[in-house]
């Protein structure tokens, strides 16, 4: 019977292999509902910020500050936000995928990219990839703070200030449900401004103190706060495509199981058949 | 009837107040001001403070804001807070605390001491004890 110990050998390891995906699929589950809630708590400060930086867009000011300048473009960067783990399913191939299919669209057009890479899948992905990293953060973990985050984001901004990069794109998977994130690639700097009817006459605000500390300091806080979204955002992603990931493992593995059991029933059926045939037939043979 | 404005108090870590008001007071950095229905459009910088906040109909709330940014708008006034609390759920026995260690560390700097940080630590507890004062006149005047 040596085949059907080997398929029970086989049986009892996809067991626990499955005993281990579906544990991690609860863990998951529970992990994804906290990363919802702080993606919740932190959206309305980052919608409010959008609107006034908006609002600024908008307005005609005395001075004008470089975030709001469009320069013709020589180098841009993007802020890539990543997973620091796997087995989460595509999420972090998907968005790969596009953020290298838009900066071949810049190669193409003689653009280079510096690359600013949140989370330890992006670094090793670019690693072996190529690409110009200038930044690297990794091990946020599930509870992300700014404080991690302010240092790289501080390069890219540094380097948009001198002159190094002319725009800056931050790729990130948002958070559609729990069975869907999508890829989204989307300009930080310079600040788009949406067409605002209302706001289109020729106004500017009052400034307290001097409108070039004041923007300075808000502008900063506006990038950063979109980053910390998207990274809050991206950790609510992660978990919830593990989820279902180690959902469709659990049931493979289920699958796989029920294949296997037939099999090995099959061939401890054929084994005691031949037992039984050879008795019959010895018996046949001492009694004639 | 007073005119009034909407008003949205945010924090990086929650929304704290959103609806109609009848005037804003906020901490600004070059002074305390009130905000109310057709203000100009402004832009500032909050100093840590109480923010008091005179709803519609009358009835006042305070919070405190370590900083920040205030946007007026016409119709619209925005708080982007560094972190607002309501004013009820902070403690006069740790902010007292905390200005007292903040005014010990300013006493004894050592050489690797970091003078801004205590600097701030002092503004933002001695906001936090003045935000609690107010309240206190205030509930002192009600009865």
């Amino acid at each position: 019977m040596a085949g059907a110990k080997e398929i029970r050998t086989q049986i009892s390891s996809i067991k626990s292999t499955q005993k281990i995906t579906s544990a991690m699929e609860m863990v998951a589950a529970s992990k994804m509902r906290r990363a919802q809630e702080r993606m919740e708590v932190g959206k309305p400060y980052a919608t409010r910020i959008r609107k006034v930086v908006g609002h600024i867009a908008n307005a005609n000011p005395e001075y004008q500050h470089k975030y709001l300048e469009s320069r013709e473009v020589e180098r841009v960067g993007y802020i890539l936000v990543s997973t620091d783990r796997g087995l989460c399913g595509g999420l972090n191939i998907n968005l790969f995928k596009q953020a290298i299919k838009a900066m071949k669209g810049w190669s193409d057009a003689k653009v280079e990219v510096d690359l600013c890479l949140i989370g330890a899948k992006a670094a090793a992905f670019f690693n072996s990839f190529g690409g110009n990293v200038v930044a690297t953060t990794r091990d946020v973990g599930e509870a992300p703070s700014l404080e991690d985050l302010i240092g790289s984001v501080k390069v890219m901004l540094d380097g948009y200030s001198e002159g190094k990069i002319d725009r800056l794109y931050l790729v990130s998977n948002e958070f559609v449900n729990t069975m869907t994130q999508v890829p989204s690639i989307k300009q930080l700097l310079p600040l788009e401004a949406e067409p605002n009817e209302k706001l289109k006459h020729n106004w500017d605000y009052i400034y307290e103190p001097s409108a070039q500390d004041l923007l300075e300091g808000l502008l900063i806080r506006y990038i950063e706060s979109q980053v910390y979204q998207a990274v809050v955002e991206n950790a609510a992603c992660e978990q919830a495509a593990r989820m279902v990931a180690m959902k469709s493992a659990t049931d493979n593995a289920g699958d796989l199981i029920d294949g296997l059991q037939l099999v090995y029933n099959k061939a401890r059926q054929a084994a005691i058949t031949q037992e039984l045939s050879e008795i019959v037939g010895g018996a046949a043979a001492v009694s004639s | 009837m007073a005119m009034t404005v909407h008003c949205d108090i945010v924090s990086a870590e929650q929304e704290i107040f959103s609806g109609l008001v009848e005037m804003v007071v906020a901490p600004g950095i070059e002074g305390p001001l009130g905000v109310i229905y057709g203000h100009s459009p402004l832009l500032t910088e909050l100093e840590p403070g109480p923010i008091r906040v005179k709803k519609h109909g009358g009835e006042e709330e305070i919070y405190y804001v370590s900083g920040g940014y205030l946007e007026v708008q016409p119709y619209h006034v925005t708080v982007l807070a560094d972190t607002a609390l309501r004013a009820g759920d902070m403690d006069e026995a740790a902010a007292l605390q905390a200005q007292e260690d903040a005014k010990k560390a300013l006493a004894n700097q050592s050489s690797e001491f970091d003078y801004s940080r205590a600097a701030i630590q002092l503004a933002e507890a001695s906001a936090q004890l003045r935000t609690l004062q107010s309240i206190r006149k205030k509930l002192g005047s009600n009865k």
